[in-house]
């Protein structure tokens, strides 16, 4: 491809020397008469006054940032998710604050416009009737949601929140790739791509003229107070879970905004009123951010199939009892073919034409534009009509092949002929080019935005920044965005200093973090309760093998009468090899790390990095096959992690419900696994040093020796392990934990009357603070455990289902 | 003719089931002069803790309730009585598939009534090669739009099989014509898809049968359970045609509607969700005596 050479009317230096553009493509930073733009100069004066190494330091502290936060991009390969490194480009894309207005005044022309059309579609159906838009479009189309016709009051917008994406063409003009209505994603991204960019440009940052983000969203935490009005219930993100994309985002807005983060099981819907099912009982909600695809928020009127959704929500939506920020059912704004209609409904309703253009579109129901299609077919895109794909991202799309002559083969225009009313075509856009960083050189790549926009009392607020998708390859040809690529930061820059909202400290009077603190969802209990006990257990059987090698590195035969006990009694009759022994830990830990993910908008990015570490290390430790003297270290190294995690827990955790639930699994978890402990290391039968392995598994060996300082008698294991109240390893200390948690808990203590479970534990408690060492014996330890499992039944069955 | 209706849907859950949700339809439309709706009752034990009628886009009467507190069985009985009339001899119009398209192409209307939602696809029913195929085939050019309604549901009549155990309610049509066997809900899939891949807008009814026929008429198939039906419409003069592919007939005072959609998924007599780790079983007993 032939390229231009840049006259950079700078100082010069190498970044900009070598930065070539491409004939015939816009370019952002560099301007038709080939000089950098001014919008762009403060910042490449900035970077041409770095070396590569202050570049690749500065860019290196952006990743640190992302890492830490637990920014990761999740990639699906037919059934398998896995997480790469957020694919941040480091140079973001400037615009000039006047640009940035005539965009917004493009956009906000628009969305009045979508909300004039989705009114209708829901309403009179004027559209259809009047013929502006074919019956076939919303007849034939998926995403017009027939349940939900009529149900949203004219007096209310139904269109809160809004993104679209854009592009630039040749002529510098913008024009509308797609509307995103349904799920606006990567909003949230938004926020992170400009923490990590503040962190590579800190002094530079702070003395540009670049718009804050912040106060955007601020607009939509006062938009969702303004839209629950008078109700007084939740507000809460509505999430596909851990498995979907768009997760991470989810859990980041939701703890950003101060929003409750539930899924479709989270909620029940009782007399016409969504409730979030909490600890603390059934909570009304009053308005969802739903990022749940329409068609699956409720089996019973939707998709029956779908699993993730409540059934009777759309019941709640009806009433009004519930809101959601976008009215359900808006997604059919994202139709594909509607973009043919658009242009002239606008004019109609409007009385002028679109101020920004979108691409330009010809459904094929018609025989006039099918024609047209068929015999421009070298400049254009065929693809389904009603798709919510944008036609350029989607795998399905046919694009015709330039350098072929001639006409579209045979069977797409047989396609168009036969089923036109389900397809369109879509001319072909080129993009702009905006510089990226790479092997030490700036490269132009092809780009296109995505801006936000929400409602306010006062009119659509537009985001002063945005989120830019920049093309991982040369082809300037819109479709060659689906190859994925890189994201970038938009800095929207203005002559004069701009307001100094912050990210990071809200101003006072936002109303930041008032939403949810109490509630917890019932769901989320659960698996920080099942985290806490998985991990325990873990510890446990960590603790366990350690014993177990450290006899065998010290010269102990497996098949000595100590270590055969160990296998058989304690280690449920395992065989002596090794990697049958390892599964034992690995089982819980790999299931503690899964229920973790499921909460993460609960549990600390550190908390989850020394978790997966736990577990890498674990399956480094399976996959090598390691001799007896190595697995001793090894182990040592394992176990000082885990207690290195639980004590990150127990350090860092907010004293919630969450933290409560977390803490009873683990003391419930550690009470039973002393209680197997004791009751089969101090049976009569036991093989010689049994009692001192009781000892090391309770990590109690020195206070023993304090307190008694005599060879270890059962007794004195029993006292130590099991009775002492002060003793952190033994089974009252953890029994009398669980029942000062449980006395938080809601409903247990609040009345006359206990409440059950925390009758339960007291008698339980009560048990172990009066019971004598002699007392306890194989019978008393078993119903000492029956009674254990039996309170987390009951804990289960009052809180976690 | 007047009909006296029963019908008796059993849930038995294996293990207690609770915060259970349901969403029938089961009551006979009223339909103006064809159908009149005299009376009828509907019964749920145990006794719900919520529930409320509304009417669906397509005009169905629905039933909701809600079983807050577990329970090991539910039951759903409705009595009513119908008054059906010999609906007008149909009389065919010479409207053939291209001025349908024409008409289809300027239709303006998005009631519930609109020949726009039934050209697909639907929950149920993707566009499937081998069906259109078999539409392709039997469609005979000079035909009008009626009479390939008709043509169409014979031609399936002669090569399926009514087979109560080849096919479940979750069965693919696609999978059930493959088989060449099913029941009265397969037949009506297989026949609503092959229409549209004629482009004529097709739809699902279902239904009630009268149990014994007349005198020396022979028991129609599918009248011990709710029965289906496919209505197809014909252009704006002929409107809405109600076939039953299963037993090969136009419809007509035999047959009693309670809903149209697009697919079994918009009336299904009874969809519900409940929280139960076991499994259920269901049953179904339907009796339409002739009561005048």
């Amino acid at each position: 491809m032939a390229s231009a050479h840049i006259n950079t009317g700078t100082a010069g230096n190498d970044l900009l020397a070598n930065y070539t553009t491409q004939p015939g493509v816009h370019d952002e930073m560099i301007g038709a008469d080939g000089a950098v733009k001014p919008a762009w100069r403060d910042l490449m004066d900035h970077l041409g006054g770095l070396s590569p190494e202050g570049l690749a330091h500065r860019f290196a502290r952006g990743d640190q940032y992302l890492r830490e936060a637990g920014v990761f991009y999740r990639q699906y390969d037919d059934t398998v998710s896995s997480e790469r490194e957020w694919p941040l480009s480091h140079i973001p894309v400037v615009l000039g604050e006047s640009e940035w207005a005539e965009i917004g005044a493009g956009l906000v022309q628009r969305a009045d416009l979508l909300e004039h059309v989705i009114q209708d579609f829901y309403g009179a159906n004027d559209l259809v009737r009047t013929g502006q838009i074919p019956a076939a479009l919303l007849g034939q189309n998926p995403a017009w949601l027939r349940p939900m016709m009529g149900a949203h009051p004219k007096s209310e917008p139904f269109l809160n929140f809004l993104s679209f994406e854009i592009g630039r063409g040749p002529d510098g003009k913008w024009w509308v790739i797609s509307d995103l209505v349904e799920s606006p994603t990567t909003t949230g991204f938004a926020i992170e791509n400009r923490v990590a960019l503040t962190r590579v440009f800190p002094n530079f940052f702070s003395n540009a003229n670049v718009h804050r983000i912040a106060g955007f969203f601020q607009a939509i935490q006062q938009r969702l107070f303004d839209l629950r009005g008078k109700g007084t219930g939740q507000i809460a993100m509505l999430s596909p879970g851990p498995m979907h994309q768009h997760y991470a985002e989810h859990a980041y807005l939701a703890r950003y905004l101060g929003l409750l983060l539930v899924e479709g099981e989270d909620l029940i819907v009782t007399e016409g009123q969504a409730m979030v099912r909490t600890v603390s009982g059934p909570k009304p909600l009053s308005l969802l951010w739903n990022r749940v695809p329409a068609a699956m928020i409720d089996p019973l009127e939707l998709d029956a199939g779908s699993l993730i959704g409540t059934p009777g929500l759309l019941d709640a939506l009806r009433r009004r009892t519930l809101r959601t920020l976008n009215g359900e059912g808006a997604g059919v704004l994202e139709t594909r073919a509607l973009m043919a209609f658009l242009p002239k409904i606008a004019r109609k309703h409007l009385g002028q034409p679109l101020i920004m253009p979108n691409i330009a579109t010809w459904w094929c129901g018609h025989a006039a534009e099918r024609d047209h299609v068929i015999n421009h077919c070298e400049q254009m895109m065929v693809g389904s009509a009603f798709s919510t794909v944008p036609l350029m991202a989607d795998p399905g799309t046919f694009v015709f092949d330039a350098d072929k002559q001639g006409s579209f083969p045979d069977h797409v225009t047989k396609l168009l002929q036969t089923s036109g009313r389900e397809l369109v075509g879509q001319e072909t856009v080129t993009l702009s080019t905006t510089p990226v960083y790479e092997n030490g050189r700036l490269v132009a790549r092809p780009m296109c935005l995505r801006v936000f926009l929400v409602r306010t009392a006062g009119g659509w607020q537009m985001m002063h920044g945005g989120y830019a998708r920049v093309s991982g390859g040369n082809d300037p040809k819109a479709l060659a965005m689906q190859r994925g690529g890189q994201v970038a930061d938009v800095w929207v820059v203005s002559d004069r200093p701009v307001p100094q909202t912050s990210l990071l400290t809200p101003t006072a009077d936002a109303p930041t973090r008032a939403f949810s603190e109490a509630a917890l969802p019932s769901r989320a209990a659960d698996n920080l309760f099942w985290v806490g006990r998985n991990v325990e257990r873990a510890e446990f059987n960590v603790r366990l093998f350690r014993a177990y090698f450290a006899r065998i590195s010290d010269g102990v035969s497996p098949d000595a009468p100590i270590l055969r006990y160990i296998r058989k009694r304690l280690m449920y009759d395992v065989s002596a090899d090794v990697a049958k022994i390892a599964e034992r830990f690995e089982t819980p830990l790999y299931q503690g790390l899964h229920a973790a993910t499921k909460i993460g908008d609960r549990f600390s990015p550190d908390g989850m990095k020394a978790l997966k570490d736990i577990v890498q290390d674990v399956d480094r430790l399976r996959a090598t096959k390691v001799e007896p003297d190595e697995v001793l270290s090894e182990i040592s190294l394992l176990l000082r992690k885990i207690t290195g995690f639980s004590g990150l827990v127990h350090e860092n955790m907010y004293r919630s419900h969450g933290w409560r639930f977390l803490s009873l699994g683990t003391s419930l978890e550690r009470a039973a696994g002393m209680v197997r402990v004791l009751r089969e290391l101090g049976r009569a039968d036991a093989p010689d040093g049994a009692l001192n392995l009781a000892l090391e598994l309770g990590d109690s060996i020195v206070s023993h020796r304090a307190r008694f300082s005599v060879v270890a008698d059962r007794a004195s294991v029993f006292h130590m392990l099991a009775l002492d109240g002060n003793n952190p390893r033994s089974i009252r200390f953890h029994v009398s934990r669980a029942n000062q948690q449980i006395k938080e808990l809601p409903g247990q203590t609040g009345g006359a009357v206990l409440g059950a479970v925390a009758q339960r534990v007291l008698l339980l408690e009560t048990q172990l603070a009066t019971v004598s060492t002699d007392k306890l014996t194989g019978a008393v330890f078993d119903q000492i455990e029956a009674e254990l499992w039996a309170l987390s039944d009951a804990l289960t069955e009052t809180y976690l289902v | 003719m007047e009909y006296d209706i029963r019908l008796v849907l059993t849930h038995t859950y294996h293990l207690p089931a609770g915060n259970g949700r349901h969403v029938v339809r089961v009551v006979p439309r009223a339909l103006g002069q064809r159908q009149q709706l005299k009376l009828s009752m509907l019964t749920i034990t145990p006794q719900p803790s919520e529930q409320f009628d509304s009417v669906d886009f397509f005009g169905n009467q629905t039933t909701t309730f809600v079983h807050a507190d577990v329970h090991s069985k539910m039951v759903i009985s409705m009595a009513c009585r119908v008054a059906v009339q010999q609906p007008a001899p149909l009389l065919d119009f010479p409207l053939d598939a291209e001025q349908l398209a024409v008409e289809l192409s300027d239709l303006r209307d998005m009631g519930p009534l609109s020949p726009t939602h039934f050209l697909g696809p639907s929950p149920r029913l993707k566009a499937n090669s081998e069906i259109s195929a078999f539409a392709r085939d039997i469609r005979r050019e000079r035909d009008s739009v009626a009479a390939t309604v008709m043509r169409l549901g014979e031609a399936l009549h002669g090569v399926m099989t009514f087979d109560a155990t080849a096919t479940t309610v979750d069965t693919n049509p696609v999978d059930a014509f493959k088989l060449r066997r099913g029941v009265c809900q397969d037949y009506s899939h297989i026949m609503i898809l092959a229409l549209r891949s004629l482009g004529i807008p097709a739809g699902y009814v279902s239904g009630y049968l009268r149990t014994i026929p007349p005198k020396g008429a022979p028991r129609l198939e599918g009248a011990d359970a709710m029965h289906a039906w496919v209505k197809a419409w014909c252009g704006a003069a002929l409107g809405w045609v109600e076939y039953d592919p299963t037993n090969c007939c136009v419809v007509g005072t035999d047959h009693i509607v309670v809903g149209y959609g697009r697919d079994y998924a918009d009336v299904s007599p009874d969809i519900g969700h409940l929280r139960s780790a076991g499994n259920q079983t269901t049953a179904q007993s339907v009796d339409v005596k002739v009561v005048a």
